[in-house]
């Protein structure tokens, strides 16, 4: 067994990071531009990583399958960005932050790099700033702050509900600049198809141009992968149509292993599956729990003749209305963790007092709006109460939301080491695209946070440790064997699939492996269940490779091609979803096993057997992956069983 | 519902295009436009006929991707959204609905509904942002920004680069895109060190890459997603008269 090494400097967790950027190898200015990095992905660890790279003078080559790098799905985020500012002056500090990202992320994650993730998040809110984001501020003139589940502090930064849009909007401005000046030249809809592996280092990819199809070769002293996660496993979920895991997953097939993939986060405040044709899941902010109160009926009559439009939730007397989550987790109330949050919701609809089509409970906002007035909501939530009711057709101000569970955010990811270096020399992965700092489950308001810290604070200064050694490599040919043969594969996996002139599409497909992972692999699994979808994905997988069929010619404009190649891709994740899930004989965070839980149905983590990192390694088309165990040691927090209560 | 789609359809960028007639039957008026769209394509697929090409990617009314001109208007009928929010419910039983792709002269079609809106970026590369690099920046309470000015800069820098201001517009004018970063940075401090160059640049670039004029129809408000005012658009041409007039940094 490889023994994975996380390069975790010496020293207490708090000077780690300072111990390591004073001693870490740097390029010279007159080396950097002799250097070149690729760059896949522009959200906001991509986007940001190319912009500082590119100011700080290397060559930077940035690819993005939308028709502009604005659009990475980044953007979407709603709520907020966490920092240890402690500007409300509420008792918050780094050392607060880190540990509550520990404790949300249920002692699965790294301690050292979370705690760096912790210590760069207050200068994230001063570039921001210095970008001209255009924060909440509070008549003072200061930023405001608010508060999101998994917290008692104040630290959550936002700009109306778009934080993500505004702090996108704000890297991709840097990004700009870059390419105006040059030191980042950018290619949009192009998508990565391949990783080139060069004497064992990364040295390039392959992509296809989405406009007409032309197979090309880039190459580049090291490749960064920041193309975020998987939820797109799940076929429905809050993430964009184009969300893929083709650079992960070519870069696992290539030897970067896959860590902790059964870590899902399942989030549950998003509006509820209304029909069979549906193509994705909105998400509802959940800063909106800082406002709503989420119930369903004591009764179970209740809960039926609200299903048939007998009564309606406004007219259910108070008495006769279940606050599950104040009445389960007194202290944290509406605020628990996010995985808590779900699963009570899922414990509720299965054990029959559902709502809707009957997956699906209330958020109201009554209370707050007798309390507060409706103004000050609309302030709070307009936008997001507007994009419910155009979605539903009913008004929330006047009757409660509807919501439900839905797949939004993954927390496994590409094994990467203390640097954010993979396991394949030279190859890099930032954002959701890794693996580490959320351990099993992740808190409102970090990925962005963490997606920035990556991609402004960490990568352009930990690659270059790298990259100190390789000033005097020169150019790095695409001429070479390693090319043709990569290229090769990527056109013969395109044949293979336009050669197929089956009957159904590669949307049928994707359907059907969401409806696997969602029954066998979800919110919450167990053994059999997992055995199963283990037979099934192979299955599915052999009708795709026999029965698709893609329309239209490689060499042209075709979604239907794209959809097919990154179908591909799914399988491979919904088998290591599965497999790391069968592995995990625990549940902690966003993986629930049924077989391990407490009397009162709450996650039973097994720390003397399952205190590891679980990383797969690629070992051919349909074998079993290879188990490689990082095991994690707390050395600034005690490790206890989390609690919300 | 039952529908009749006019559907424009463009083989690629050189080829001329031209409307196709679908017929879709048993719609949900709790399907989006989109999903519409998709349940067409799956059957079209189903007769091995090549599905009708479109841009969209979050479809939650934020990334901008989609653009769709439906029945004369881009975004289609509803107000204050994107193609990807708009609900079939907006539609009646046994109408023709017409769709077209975003039509201006910098917005060149690629396939179908989809365009090349690289214009914009161009536009954004012109200037659009501030040149902090990463690092070294003063702490965020350092500047103080009023509520007002920071809720007024939030208003302009919501726009989602759909480029449905420029399809509304009958001169294909792109003075909404662009005066709303340009008021985003006038009305922060952040920005205000560069704003002479900035607007000077950009509306050079705009009118470089073949964008009209504005002439005050305001058709661009009425059908902006995110609701951008045209007071924007005076925002900008007082910038960029100040500059002009003042000629403190030429460009």
């Amino acid at each position: 067994m490889t023994k994975l090494d996380s390069r975790i400097p010496q020293g207490p967790v708090a000077e780690k990071w300072t111990n390591y950027k004073a001693h870490q190898n740097l390029v010279n200015p007159s080396n950097k531009r002799k250097i070149d990095i690729i760059v896949v992905g522009t959200g906001l660890a991509g986007g940001a990583a190319a912009a500082s790279l590119g100011e700080m003078g290397f060559n930077v080559k940035n690819f993005c399958i939308q028709d502009s790098p604005r659009r990475a799905h980044s953007i979407a985020a709603q709520g907020g960005i966490n920092a240890a500012k402690n500007y409300p002056s509420d008792g918050d500090s780094i050392y607060r932050l880190f540990y509550d990202t520990v404790k949300g992320g249920d002692y699965r994650g790294r301690e050292s790099n979370t705690y760096r993730l912790a210590e760069v998040s207050n200068e994230i809110i001063d570039q921001c700033v210095a970008q001209g984001v255009p924060f909440a501020r509070d008549y003072s003139g200061y930023l405001a702050n608010r508060s999101f589940g998994g917290a008692q502090v104040s630290r959550t930064f936002y700009a109306r509900g778009q934080t993500g849009q505004q702090l996108l909007l704000g890297a991709y401005g840097a990004l700009s600049k870059e390419i105006k000046k040059g030191t980042v030249k950018m290619y949009n809809r192009h998508e990565m198809l391949d990783l080139v592996v060069v004497d064992g280092k990364a040295r390039g990819i392959i992509t296809r141009n989405v406009i007409n199809g032309e197979i090309e070769r880039f190459s580049a002293h090291a490749v960064v992968i920041a193309t975020g996660g998987y939820a797109n496993v799940f076929y429905l979920s809050t993430n964009a149509m184009s969300s893929n895991i083709g650079a992960p997953i070519q870069s696992w097939k290539r030897g970067a292993f896959f860590a902790n993939p059964a870590y899902m986060q399942i989030h549950p405040t998003c509006i509820p599956v209304h029909g069979d044709f549906q193509s994705k899941l909105t998400l509802m902010s959940e800063s909106l729990r800082n406002d709503g109160r989420i119930w369903v009926p004591k009764k179970k009559e209740d809960a039926e003749a609200i299903r048939a439009g007998k009564i309606m939730p406004k007219d259910l007397k108070e008495e006769d209305r279940d606050y599950y989550l104040e009445r389960r987790y007194p202290a944290f109330g509406n605020l628990v963790p996010r995985d808590v949050a779900s699963r009570a919701a899922k414990e509720r609809c299965d054990a029959g007092f559902g709502v809707g089509t009957g997956l699906a409970v209330f958020l109201d906002f009554k209370d707050a709006i007798k309390r507060l007035g409706e103004d000050v909501i609309r302030a709070r939530y307009g936008n997001l109460f507007q994009m419910y009711e155009k979605i539903v057709d009913t008004n929330p101000y006047k009757t409660p939301m509807m919501i439900y569970p839905a797949a939004h955010y993954t927390m496994g990811g590409t094994w990467v080491d203390y640097e954010l270096q993979t396991t394949i020399p030279g190859l890099f992965a930032g954002g959701e695209a890794n693996f580490s700092d959320h351990g099993a489950n992740r808190l409102g308001a970090s990925a962005l946070m963490q997606g920035l810290a990556d991609g402004y604070f960490v990568l352009p200064f930990t690659i270059q440790n790298y990259l100190a050694d390789q000033i005097s490599v020169g150019p790095i040919p695409t001429n070479t064997s390693e090319f043709d043969q990569a290229e090769n594969s990527v056109k013969e996996r395109i044949s293979r699939l336009m050669n197929l002139k089956g009957r159904k599409s590669p949307d049928y497909f994707h359907k059907k492996l969401g409806h696997i992972m969602w029954n066998y692999a979800g919110m919450s699994r167990n053994k059999e269940g997992l055995e199963h979808a283990l037979e099934e994905i192979p299955k599915l997988r052999e009708e795709f490779f026999k029965d698709v069929h893609i329309t239209g010619t490689p060499d042209e404009f075709n979604p239907e091609l794209e959809k097919a190649l990154r179908i591909i891709d799914f399988f491979d994740m919904g088998i290591l979803v599965a497999t790391d899930a069968l592995n995990r004989e625990e549940s902690c965070g966003g993986h629930f096993r049924e077989e391990y839980q407490t009397p009162e149905g709450e996650a039973l983590r097994r720390d003397d057997k399952f205190m590891y990192v679980a990383a797969w390694e690629y070992k051919g088309e349909g074998a079993k992956p290879e188990l490689h165990k990082e095991d994690l040691k707390y050395e600034a927090i005690e490790v206890k069983t989390r609690n919300y209560k | 519902m039952d529908l009749t789609l006019k559907i424009w359809r463009q083989e690629n960028a050189q080829a001329k295009g031209g409307f196709k007639n679908y017929e879709v039957k048993g719609v949900s008026e709790n399907s989006s436009f989109l999903e519409m769209l998709d349940v067409l394509n799956e059957s079209l697929v189903d007769k091995i006929e090549s599905p009708v090409c479109f841009d969209h990617d979050c479809r939650e009314g934020i990334c901008g991707m989609c653009s769709l001109y439906i029945n004369g208007h881009p975004h289609g009928p509803d107000n204050a959204i994107t193609t990807c929010q708009l609900h079939m419910r907006k539609f009646k039983d046994g109408d023709t609905i017409t769709v077209e792709p975003w039509r201006s002269k910098p917005f060149p079609v690629i396939k179908d509904l989809v365009v090349d809106r690289s214009a914009f970026d161009d536009i954004i590369q012109a200037g659009g942002y501030t040149s902090a690099t990463t690092g070294g920046v003063p702490d965020a309470h350092t500047s103080l920004i009023s509520k007002y000015a920071a809720e007024l800069a939030m208003d302009a820098a919501s726009c989602i680069g759909c480029g449905a201001c420029v399809a509304a517009c009958k001169n294909a004018s792109a003075m909404l895109f662009v005066a709303a970063k340009v008021s985003q940075f006038a009305l922060l401090p952040q920005g205000k060190v560069e704003k002479e160059r900035r607007v000077q640049n950009m509306v050079a670039k705009m009118d470089e890459l073949g964008f009209g004029n504005c002439t005050n129809t305001y058709a661009c408000e009425m059908e902006c997603p995110k609701e951008i005012s045209v007071s924007n658009i005076a925002r900008m041409n007082r910038e960029f008269l100040g500059a002009k007039i003042l000629k403190t940094e030429k460009v």
